[in-house]
């Protein structure tokens, strides 16, 4: 957790830049260390968030969001609550996210999952080249993105053009296949919905178009 | 209703959600209206956070819903209970119903016009006398054959048949009297197990609170809907609010918590099989649909809202297929695929298996975890010849191949499985930009803020150039097949090094503009059905009224003084409304029922509807305005002044339904398809119409089965979000729900000889798996017809990828699917529960994680 080399354990750091201070008793060691250290002053019954919280580690310490170069409203990815979120960003990528104070659904808010939201953006987990497993292979290899789309669109043609039935056998016109189907949508955007129904749906006659909606 | 609005009740009941768990954020308007005073009940089979945070918790029996609901509505009618300045005038309450409609109460459970051949209704017998009503759900209307085609003018001659006294034997009121009569307190709690006191005081706490100067709601979610009965567990809580004047109002509704940040939006502009944009139904070759006219004609209403549908119908044919759409080729109707059947996703799933499908695109969805049958999924998908998959991380589906439990289990194995299989790593939210529809129709626009790493896109990017490509290699083809593929309209702009299309162009199409010129279309009102208008979807016309101007970008939320409708913050569809259906928040003259609770009302010096919100009404039709039916009144003519339910045929919300649900116009009480009980109220055991996949991998319980004696649900974490492997590979929360387990009873525990934390290996039908207990109160047995049922629960969140690990719950269930909508059941099926763990074989080729 620690961040920007201020860790959260100030105190730690305290006793490093008190054991600096040379030539001087023990004692008065001890008294600056006491001085500087919060804990005392707020244990004495002095305000906790305010000059009680101070001391020189504190005084040095800076707000991540500093950093950022960028900030810009996002919806939480989770749940169909739609809670505002704050994300911010330093070269391109992103170093905070937090609630919306503004947004009248969550006002600032988030829940466990809204609040780990930068650990999902910046999880190791997370797979960021096109990964291709041959028929019968054992193992992924790594290909370039543009050689996997136009092998998807000559599977999707071939898929199509083998399965499309123009009627029934009585004549009755259907125009569509049941060769292709696509899985998916409650996690994605309404443009992103709206270009899968048009090209599936309304392109190439596919009807087999189902999301999370359906379970 | 908006989420704020819940902070505006005055009772809540929770059930079939457990929304301090899965929607955190949304129930701090709960508690809002719990320091506000209001009373707060938890219906639910399990004692979770949100029961531990309620005033009154009622425990009930998984899949009992409609006896316990049913039962209120009974305590209601006979207690003279309901809202009757409000339910005799906006509900269908004294509407009379034709002669020979016969109840199941005297049919052992089966309402007239079944056909045990087909295990399908004829709705003649449930129409209004004289009349066939149509149904204002697409979606009911698409799945509704017996109903295609029908005599709606019948709807123009004059009103539907009433009898306000409420005497006649065959209106509502006396029908649901008859049909309730046996949902005794004493009956409820010999079907649900929940005490009759507690269920009493749910119901009078709930009565109590609503009126002219109170109202309550209700949240559901899936513990709704995953049930063979979804669709009339919900239509029972309609009854009750309904009845009790808590629709269209401040603090009153019914609030479904829905699953996904989208699944909203991805309702609306579906990727659903059975619908167009919008609510406007696929066509089907079964139907009267054979042209654009025949099609149009079957299936528009003549009276009410949806009298409009050609315009829309029209206008999304031009925004698809643009000038190749004239009015001389149906404006491209033909193009259109039409259906033959159910072709939702557990057909789907049969089609995999039985090789019919080929090919399968998964956008970010995960069925090896979040469908049921596991292994049957599995099964399938090594049946394609390719899967293409996107998501963000690796998921159980797309590496079924090589670590699938089928292939962990020595089944299958890589060298035999013939599918081709694509990761594409996908963009996130912050990464992309666009709109998502949260659960109350809230349309929030989210800015890009950061770069997608690596190969990652939006799925935006994937489908654009995936159909730039298809459109390239079909360019040259003369068939009449690749006609559409040619005619549609895809040239977005793009930007950028990866040519990202631009969101806001998509948004646009689906706002609507004016052929002739390309402006946008500021209401559905400007929507022609001439050719003249283009629109992807009607209802979300209005996000973008001018060009530049974005509404679902809105950020103004009221002040603390302010209206509390928060009409500045992003857009609500239709037309920015907050409340659906809020003429109802008015008395039938137009004044609000009180002050405490008013919303909407009539303006008589400025001749309009005005109010805390957009109204959900024609603005300038009088309170007092009645049809003049000796002109055959259509379209919203033939509504009232005094007639909220605009998208109805009559403007009345219906607690009794002549069209469009499969499974009787009355919800009744079923035991689920899987269950240790008989069913205690009727012969017929479980809903006669519910879907059934039957066959070798997907096998059901017997009522009453010994060998799988507990009721299984299933259910959801506050730090794992569904299938999805978006929080299991999430490092945060991870940590915080490392691992499944079982929740089992102390009683069962002790009955079965298993201590906290110790393996246990679960099993049915279609699977095992092993898993620790987890011996706790938060589940406990029911007294149900006298004998005592054991009730077990386990996440279903979990997988063998990313941290948090652990076994596949829906490895357990079978394929089924609610009779309306094909939503399977994981609610409420059972399974067989015992101490130990599988054998080593088994455990290496079965475990999860």
């Amino acid at each position: 957790m620690a961040r920007d080399g201020h860790g959260p354990e100030p105190w730690r750091k305290r006793g490093k830049a008190v054991g600096r201070i040379v030539g001087k008793g023990v004692g008065a060691r001890l008294s600056g260390f006491l001085k500087d250290w919060s804990l005392p002053r707020q244990l004495a019954g002095e305000d906790v968030q305010s000059t009680a919280a101070r001391s020189s580690a504190s005084e040095r310490l800076r707000p991540r969001l500093e950093q950022a170069d960028r900030v810009g409203t996002s919806i939480c990815p989770f749940c169909a609550v739609g809670c505002s979120q704050l994300i911010y960003a330093k070269n391109g990528r992103p170093i905070h996210v937090e609630g919306d104070p503004r947004s009248p659904v969550n006002a600032g808010t988030l829940c466990p999952k809204g609040a780990g939201t930068l650990g999902m953006l910046l999880s190791p987990e997370r797979v960021t080249k096109v990964l291709y497993r041959a028929p019968r292979a054992t193992a992924w290899e790594v290909k370039p993105l543009d050689w996997a789309m136009e092998r998807i669109a000559q599977l999707t043609k071939q898929a199509r053009d083998e399965t499309f039935a123009e009627t029934l056998p009585d004549g009755r016109i259907i125009n569509h296949t049941v060769g292709i189907g696509s899985l998916g949508g409650a996690t994605m955007d309404n443009e992103e919905n709206y270009l899968i129904k048009k090209l599936f749906g309304g392109g190439l006659g596919m009807l087999n178009i189902e999301n999370q909606a359906r379970i | 209703m908006a989420l704020w609005d819940l902070a505006n009740s005055d009772c809540i009941i929770e059930m079939g959600s457990n929304i301090a768990e899965n929607h955190p954020i949304a129930f701090r308007f709960v508690t809002e209206a719990q320091r506000r005073g209001a009373t707060i009940i938890h219906v639910d089979p399990r004692f979770t956070r949100t029961s531990a945070l309620a005033d009154i918790y009622a425990p009930i029996r998984s899949g009992s819903d409609i006896a316990f609901l049913g039962g209120m509505i009974r305590h209601i009618l006979e207690n003279d209970l309901w809202f009757r300045d409000f339910a005799l005038e906006y509900t269908n309450l004294a509407h009379i119903i034709e002669d020979g409609y016969a109840d199941p109460e005297s049919h052992d459970g089966l309402f007239s016009g079944f056909d045990a051949e087909t295990r399908a209704y004829k709705q003649e017998t449930w129409q209004y006398k004289g009349k066939t009503v149509p149904s204002s759900i697409a979606e009911h209307r698409e799945q509704t054959e017996e109903q295609a085609g029908g005599d709606f003018e019948s709807m123009t001659e004059s009103p539907p048949p009433q009898d306000r006294t409420l005497q006649h034997p065959n209106c509502v009121y006396q029908i649901m009297k008859r049909h309730y009569a046996r949902y005794t307190p004493e009956m409820v709690e010999r079907v649900t197990g929940c005490p009759k006191e507690t269920f009493l005081k749910v119901v009078e706490t709930l009565a109590r609170n609503s009126g002219r100067e109170r109202t309550g709601a209700f949240t559901y979610a899936v513990g709704w809907t995953h049930h063979s009965t979804g669709v009339q567990i919900i239509r029972a809580c309609t009854i009750v609010q309904a009845l009790l004047g808590n629709v269209g109002r401040p603090g009153g509704g019914i609030m479904a918590l829905r699953g996904h940040v989208s699944i909203q939006g991805s309702t609306d502009i579906p990727t659903l099989y059975n619908m167009l944009p919008t609510y406007l139904p696929q066509p089907n070759v079964f139907h009267d649909h054979a042209t654009l006219d025949r099609y149009l004609e079957s299936e528009t209403p003549t009276t009410g809202w949806w009298a409009n549908m050609p315009k829309y119908v029209v206008s999304l044919l031009k925004a698809w297929y643009g000038e190749a759409a004239t009015r001389a080729n149906d404006y491209g109707y033909p193009f259109l695929p039409k259906l033959t059947g159910d072709l939702s996703q557990e057909p789907m799933t049969m089609a995999m298996v039985d090789g019919v499908m080929r090919g399968q695109f998964i956008l970010g969805q995960n069925p090896l975890v979040g469908a049921v049958n596991a292994d049957f999924v599995e099964r399938g998908l090594g049946k394609l010849d390719w899967l293409v998959v996107r998501d963000f991380a690796m998921t159980e589906t797309a590496n079924f191949w090589s670590k699938g439990r089928l292939v962990a289990g020595g089944e299958l194995s890589p060298e035999d499985i013939e599918t081709e299989v694509f990761f594409l790593p996908a963009a996130m939210p912050g990464e992309k930009e666009g709109t998502v529809t949260n659960t109350s129709r809230l349309v929030q626009w989210h800015d890009k803020v950061c770069e997608a790493p690596g190969d990652s896109r939006s799925d935006l990017w994937f489908i654009y150039h995936l159909g730039r490509r298809l459109k390239q290699l079909y360019a040259d083809s003369r068939e009449t097949r690749d006609g559409a593929i040619q005619a549609l309209t895809w040239d977005y702009p793009v930007e950028g090094e990866i040519q990202e299309p631009k969101a806001e162009a998509v948004l646009a199409e689906i706002n609507g503009y004016t052929v002739s010129d390309g402006e946008p279309v500021a209401s559905y009102k400007e929507l022609k059905d001439d050719g003249s208008t283009a629109c992807g979807g009607w209802m979300y016309c209005g996000v973008m009224p001018k060009k530049g101007h974005n509404v679902a970008r809105s950020r103004k939320p009221d002040g603390p003084d302010g209206p509390g409708s928060h009409l500045g913050w992003a857009f609500a569809w239709p037309s920015n409304r907050r409340t659906l259906y809020n003429r109802a928040s008015a008395d039938p003259s137009g004044k609000p029922w009180s002050e405490r609770k008013k919303m909407i009302w009539w303006d008589e010096e400025k001749e309009t509807w005005t109010g805390l919100d957009v109204p959900d009404f024609v603005e300038t039709k009088r309170p007092d305005y009645r049809p003049d039916w000796s002109k055959r009144p259509h379209g919203m003519d033939a509504l009232g002044g005094n007639d909220p339910f605009i998208m109805e045929a009559d403007g009345k919300s219906q607690l009794f339904v002549p069209t469009g649900l499969k499974d009787g116009p009355l919800p009744t009480h079923y035991e689920p398809i899987e269950s240790p009980v008989k069913n205690p109220l009727y012969g017929q055991q479980f809903n006669p119409t519910a879907k059934l996949w039957g066959r070798p991998g997907n096998e059901l319980h017997p009522p009453e089965d010994p060998r799988f004696p507990y009721v299984f649900t299933t259910f959801r974490l506050t730090e794992l979000h569904c299938g999805g492997i978006s929080t299991r590979a999430m490092p945060h929360t991870a940590e915080l729900q490392p691992e499944a387990f079982v929740e089992v009873s102390p009683e069962l525990a002790a009955e079965l000889g298993i201590r906290h934390r110790d393996w246990t290996v679960l099993s049915s039908l279609r699977g095992e798996i092993e898993v620790r207990a987890m011996v706790t109160e938060r589940v406990r047995p029911f007294t149900v017809a006298g004998r005592v049922v054991h009730q077990i629960g386990m996440p279903w969140v979990f997988g063998r990828e990313g941290y948090a690990r652990g076994a596949i719950a829906n490895v357990l269930l079978a394929i089924t699917g609610d009779a309306n909508t094909s939503i399977h059941t994981t609610k409420a099926l059972t399974v067989n529960l015992r101490a130990g763990r599988l054998t080593q074989l088994k455990r290496e080729a079965r475990h999860g994680g």
